[in-house]
């Protein structure tokens, strides 16, 4: 996806039209605003407005006392404002969400750093290493992106059955890197194929293993692409709801998805829990969201083949 | 709570290192061998748990859901074609089928409209600006649909007529003078449906306005100019120059909206449950697996999602290889 993935700035160009398109940034070089009409402006923060709005509604609620909450619009707190922290305390240790916001982490990390390492290898393999067959088990894999993950779910949860799996960790980390495997492959044997041959040539020379080529040159050289996936793979993960559904359930193990969905479904929990519970599962991602948002793009336009 | 986060930490180690040891043994395994056959076998090593995982998780459970598709609900007995035959002459699958047809005809083209749309009036303020309201409208990608069901509940939440209402929807339209209205119970027309979409819309159209943005500023300017040269007005310009340029990326965007809403389970799970006749398909699967127990009827309709995605994903990955091999 060259034209979306590393897009050309419209800024850095020099020439400029006068139009509509491009019109906007020709002043940019001095720092000045664009020259939007004003009508095009009201619009685009028209839009924005109506963008944040549910997420300001959430957040205030989140933070009023359950009687308040419970009784009347977020929006009161403009004519009536009254604050308080308890309904994050108390959905963080009554209504276990502290818990499974530590099960999340269980669950992401592992599921996020196993199949990239598992990934590296074998992308290593079909990107350096001369084997028969090499290019169809590549070809295999990439065609593989093809099977939604919803077919693993019956079978697998039979096969969990015998083993004792279902309801614990490995049951969904096994699961992710299985599903997110394919794209990583792709991604990183792509992206390893894209660097100099001769570093590895020379490290060969001077008597270097392949693990050891592997772990001091091409992983640190690979950072950006393992960046990339490792960010959409960690979001995904932990944005997930159905196969931690179908593999942990709701119980000990369940990660924050679970806790909030079985919270939004004991209405009679209230607002104030519900809000504060929704906001604990989004802290995380927007986090990782609004810092690595580059690396996040670029992961996120790769994914879109995922199945 | 710290032997929660002790166990934690100490199963993310676990799970890490064997994947580390793993690695390391197959190595050491390797060189063990002379060293012909060394450089023969070690390529293979380090594919084998890839390619070990994708069979485990990918190929065997496709063949495992076809065969359990032709298998009476504890997959004990074979039932031939019945669970299809079942299925596809039940009108609640009919109607699960016509909610799902009605959430891929508007949500894509919404998406890849709106997204269009914030793209082309966003690219025209300064760059700060542009930059914030693209992180605005960007942000709810980072948020799961568990998440994002917390966060719409306010907007359409009822609480009975002389009540103050809680939910925005109903404390406008109460403000006006009638009487609320219970949203997602409201199916007249699919009202409840097309209210959830909106929240699959908020959630993605920041997807689509980022790929979108990244393509119209990829259109070179000297096209732009020769259209205005010859006395083209900026709507021209932008249906029959900058439009075909981005053709692709629109493609694109439309089919992975497309699959993501073929398969959409947790909006309608967490807002209704399919209940009021928002069933989709990915809510019946879940339902058929875990409240009606039936692995023949779950599988079925895995193979007939499975059936209709194939040919969208095909085109996906012979997509993203042709412009990989533009690189």
């Amino acid at each position: 996806m060259t034209t979306t993935v590393t897009p050309t700035p419209a800024t850095t160009s020099s020439r400029r039209g006068t139009g509509l398109f491009r019109r906007g940034k020709a002043n940019d070089a001095g720092g000045g605003q664009g020259a939007a009409s004003p009508l095009a402006r009201s619009v685009v923060w028209f839009i924005c407005f109506l963008w944040i709005v549910p997420i300001i509604g959430t957040v205030i609620t989140s933070f009023r006392p359950e009687e308040d909450a419970n009784t009347n619009g977020w929006w009161n707190v403009f004519s009536d404002p009254n604050f308080t922290f308890e309904n994050f305390s108390q959905a963080w240790s009554k209504s276990g969400l502290g818990d499974a916001f530590v099960n999340s982490f269980a669950i992401a990390l592992p599921a996020t750093l196993i199949p990239i390492m598992v990934a590296a290898f074998a992308a290593y393999a079909f990107a350096f290493m001369r084997f028969p067959f090499r290019d169809t088990l590549f070809f295999l894999i990439v065609s593989l992106l093809v099977v939604p993950n919803y077919v693993a779910f019956v079978p697998l949860l039979q096969l969990y059955g015998k083993f004792n799996m279902v309801g614990t960790f490995p049951a969904v980390w096994l699961a992710h890197i299985g599903f997110g495997m394919s794209l990583a492959i792709y991604i990183l044997r792509n992206f390893m194929s894209t660097l100099p041959k001769e570093v590895i040539e020379s490290a060969k020379i001077d008597g270097a293993s392949h693990f050891v080529t592997f772990w001091r040159l091409i992983v640190p050289m690979s950072v950006p692409a393992l960046a990339s996936f490792a960010i959409f793979q960690f979001l995904w993960v932990w944005n997930d709801l159905l196969t931690a559904l179908v593999f942990i359930g709701p119980g000990d193990n369940q990660p924050i998805t679970i806790a909030v969905s079985q919270l939004i479904g004991q209405q009679q929990q209230g607002w104030q829990l519900v809000t504060a519970g929704g906001l604990i599962s989004m802290i995380v991602p927007v986090i990782v969201f609004l810092s690595l948002q580059r690396f996040f793009v670029r992961g996120l336009t790769a994914g879109s083949v995922k199945g | 709570m710290v032997t929660k986060i002790i166990s934690a930490i100490l199963t993310v180690l676990a799970g890490i290192g064997g994947a580390f040891v793993l690695y390391w043994l197959l190595n050491k395994l390797s060189e063990l061998l002379p060293g012909k056959w060394q450089d023969r076998i070690k390529p293979f090593l380090y594919i084998l748990p890839a390619l070990a995982v994708l069979g485990l998780y990918l190929v065997y459970p496709a063949y495992q859901t076809i065969v359990f598709s032709f298998a009476n609900k504890d997959s004990t007995a074979w039932v031939g074609w019945k669970n299809y035959g079942d299925l596809l002459s039940s009108s609640d699958f009919h109607n699960t089928l016509f909610n799902t047809f009605l959430w891929i005809l508007v949500v894509p083209a919404v998406t890849i409209i709106f997204g269009l749309i914030i793209a082309v009036l966003a690219d025209r303020l300064g760059s700060r600006s542009e930059k914030t309201a693209k992180t605005i409208i960007f942000l709810p990608i980072a948020i799961s649909a568990v998440g994002a069901g917390t966060v719409w509940r306010f907007i359409y939440d009822a609480r009975p007529a002389g009540e103050p209402q809680v939910g925005l929807q109903n404390a406008i339209v109460t403000k006006l003078g009638f009487d609320p209205v219970n949203w997602l119970q409201l199916s007249d027309f699919r009202v409840n449906s097309f209210l959830l979409m909106v929240i699959l819309l908020w959630a993605q159209v920041g997807f689509a306005m980022v790929l979108l943005s990244a393509a119209i500023k990829g259109v070179p300017s000297d096209t732009l100019e020769a259209a205005r040269v010859d006395g083209a007005n900026e709507r021209q310009i932008f249906g029959r120059v900058v439009v075909p340029q981005i053709r692709t990326t629109i493609i694109t965007v439309f089919v992975t909206v497309t699959i993501g809403v073929m398969k959409i389970f947790d909006i309608v799970y967490v807002m209704t449950n399919g209940d009021f006749n928002t069933n989709v398909v990915g809510n019946q699967f879940f339902n058929e697996l875990f409240t009606n127990f039936n692995n023949g009827y779950a599988a079925a309709i895995v193979v007939l999602l499975m059936v209709a995605i194939i040919p969208l994903m095909v085109y996906q990955v012979r997509q993203f290889r042709a412009e990989e091999a533009t690189r």
